[in-house]
């Protein structure tokens, strides 16, 4: 389980309870400092909220909505998995950049680096691409950890480096052939992207991040999630999304971010496709988050960070 | 006997994996920021005991192994069983030369073996971490040798040859460690 350093007292003990809550302490504060400094405001939003969230991947904790009366409310609450939508709001009403240090809840097995709840560092640049936004994260990592190393590789690059494999023009078959030379794989998938990600996580990720900051950046176009889709020097279509890795750990996930409203519904209907062939129910779209798309969400870079597995690298 | 889904895994569950039953040793879930997870999952096959690490998607469903632990006292052996009753029930069960491969060396009559059943039948029998069992065969005992470390090889009633020091006599009963295969002690 994550070492929530100072928000779960069962992981303490009082041999370093004290030493830990100022380390965390002092890292939130640094935290508000650089953002300060770059005159990025701090908000917060709400954690309760009407709607789920449709990525196919994730799952909301629930709760029962205790004043649910008539047949139009909602009977259950759902605990934010990220405080994007909300946060996008935010955006499209003018607020400039900002970030949130916020608690997020997921549906995900507890694990070495899983927990239901955890702690999240949310923020978005105005005017920012994906580059600039890489440059920003570095330097707010450096300005916790001075004098890291900052590497830069794309995914195309990391896979033929650590897989052998070019990641965008491979097969799913090709995919999976080469899992299965290196591992025990009980499945079989069409999905091309189930065995990305399985290489992803089984070979590539380990040797991220091994010599200090790793940004993986220019995802598969099917990997884009929230990201926009821009052209890479090889032709090939990638979407501007970067994740952090420090000693194989993602660390952060970032998107240039998508601002063509049809385009993101086109994305949450492919999403609700997704959950309608793995037999479970769609989910309806955050309305608050479809008013935002309508009023226009600038142009701008946005990014979250765990903070609880931050806390395991200082 | 049903199924078990990955979120259920948890060391010590018992699933069969290519028709042999085996056992969760670790189980890990691994999941990229964006995207499909897996449970990635040390498993320990309770027929041949190998262990190796296997990887399921998150969600699969694994078909669950009808195994359980039980305490067992050996009776004895036709040319093809060897037989354990259970000491509550007097039931007895048949279990095959594979299964007391392990523990066959060191099996004697009224042992009380833990016994991993499959399907109802012993798969693997496993003994105590000691037994007390006589010498069958040795030289003879050489009082006043105390010769530090110096041994010589006895053959048990069991059929085990083991090394045990010099002044150890025919019919003597001795303590011995299954799990290394060595004398310990007299009873």
């Amino acid at each position: 389980m994550i070492d929530q350093t100072g928000a779960n007292p069962a992981a303490l003990n009082q041999h370093n309870t004290a030493e830990r809550l100022a380390k965390r302490a002092a890292t939130l504060s640094r935290i508000r400092h650089y953002f300060s400094q770059q005159q990025v405001l701090e908000v917060e939003t709400p954690l309760l909220g009407q709607y789920p969230v449709t990525d196919p991947q994730l799952d909301n904790i629930r709760v029962e909505n205790p004043f649910a009366v008539t047949q139009a409310d909602s009977n259950y609450l759902y605990l934010a998995t990220s405080p994007e939508y909300s946060m996008k709001q935010l955006l499209s009403l003018g607020s400039g950049s900002i970030y949130q240090i916020a608690k997020a809840f997921r549906q995900d097995t507890p694990g070495r680096l899983h927990a239901m709840e955890f702690t999240m560092l949310e923020w978005y640049r105005m005017d920012y691409d994906m580059d600039a936004l890489i440059d920003d994260v570095a330097g707010l990592i450096l300005s916790l950890m001075p004098n890291t190393a900052v590497e830069k590789i794309s995914y195309r690059e990391a896979f033929i480096r650590y897989a052998d494999v070019d990641p965008f023009t491979a097969t799913s078959d090709e995919l999976e052939f080469i899992a299965r030379q290196t591992m025990d794989v009980s499945f079989t998938d069409q999905h091309k992207d189930v065995w990305l990600d399985l290489l992803l996580t089984h070979c590539v990720e380990k040797n991220l991040g091994q010599k200090g900051m790793t940004f993986l950046f220019d995802y598969p176009e099917s990997q884009s999630a929230l990201a926009r889709l821009a052209v890479n020097p090889n032709g090939q279509t990638v979407a501007k999304r970067f994740e952090l890795y420090i000693n194989g750990i993602e660390l952060a996930n970032g998107y240039h971010e998508l601002t063509d409203a049809a385009e993101q519904m086109r994305r949450f209907e492919s999403d609700n496709q997704i959950r309608l062939q793995a037999g479970e129910p769609a989910r309806e779209i955050d309305a608050g988050l479809v008013a935002a798309l309508d009023r226009g969400l600038p142009n701008c870079a946005g990014v979250a960070l765990g903070i609880d597995r931050l806390m395991l690298l200082l | 006997m049903g199924n078990y889904s990955t979120n259920e895994f948890k060391n010590g569950l018992k699933i069969i994996i290519e028709g042999d039953p085996c056992n969760i040793v670790d189980n890990e879930v691994v999941k990229p920021g964006k995207g499909q997870a897996f449970n990635r999952v040390r498993l320990k096959n309770l027929k041949t005991g190998r262990a190796w690490e296997k990887t399921f998607k998150s969600g699969e469903s694994v078909e669950a192994a009808d195994v359980m632990e039980t305490s067992m006292e050996y009776l004895y052996c036709d040319d093809e069983f060897w037989y354990f009753m259970d000491p509550d029930t007097f039931d007895q069960v048949p279990a095959s030369a594979a299964a007391i491969e392990d523990a066959k060396p060191f099996l004697k009559e009224q042992e009380k073996c833990t016994i991993t059943l499959w399907n109802g039948a012993p798969l693997t029998v496993t003994l105590p971490n000691f037994v007390e069992i006589a010498v069958g065969e040795t030289d003879p005992g050489l009082k006043g040798d105390t010769a530090q470390g110096a041994t010589k090889p006895a053959t048990l009633v069991t059929g085990a040859v083991v090394r045990v020091p010099l002044f150890i006599d025919k019919d003597e009963v001795l303590k011995i460690d299954t799990r290394t295969g060595e004398y310990v002690s007299r009873a």
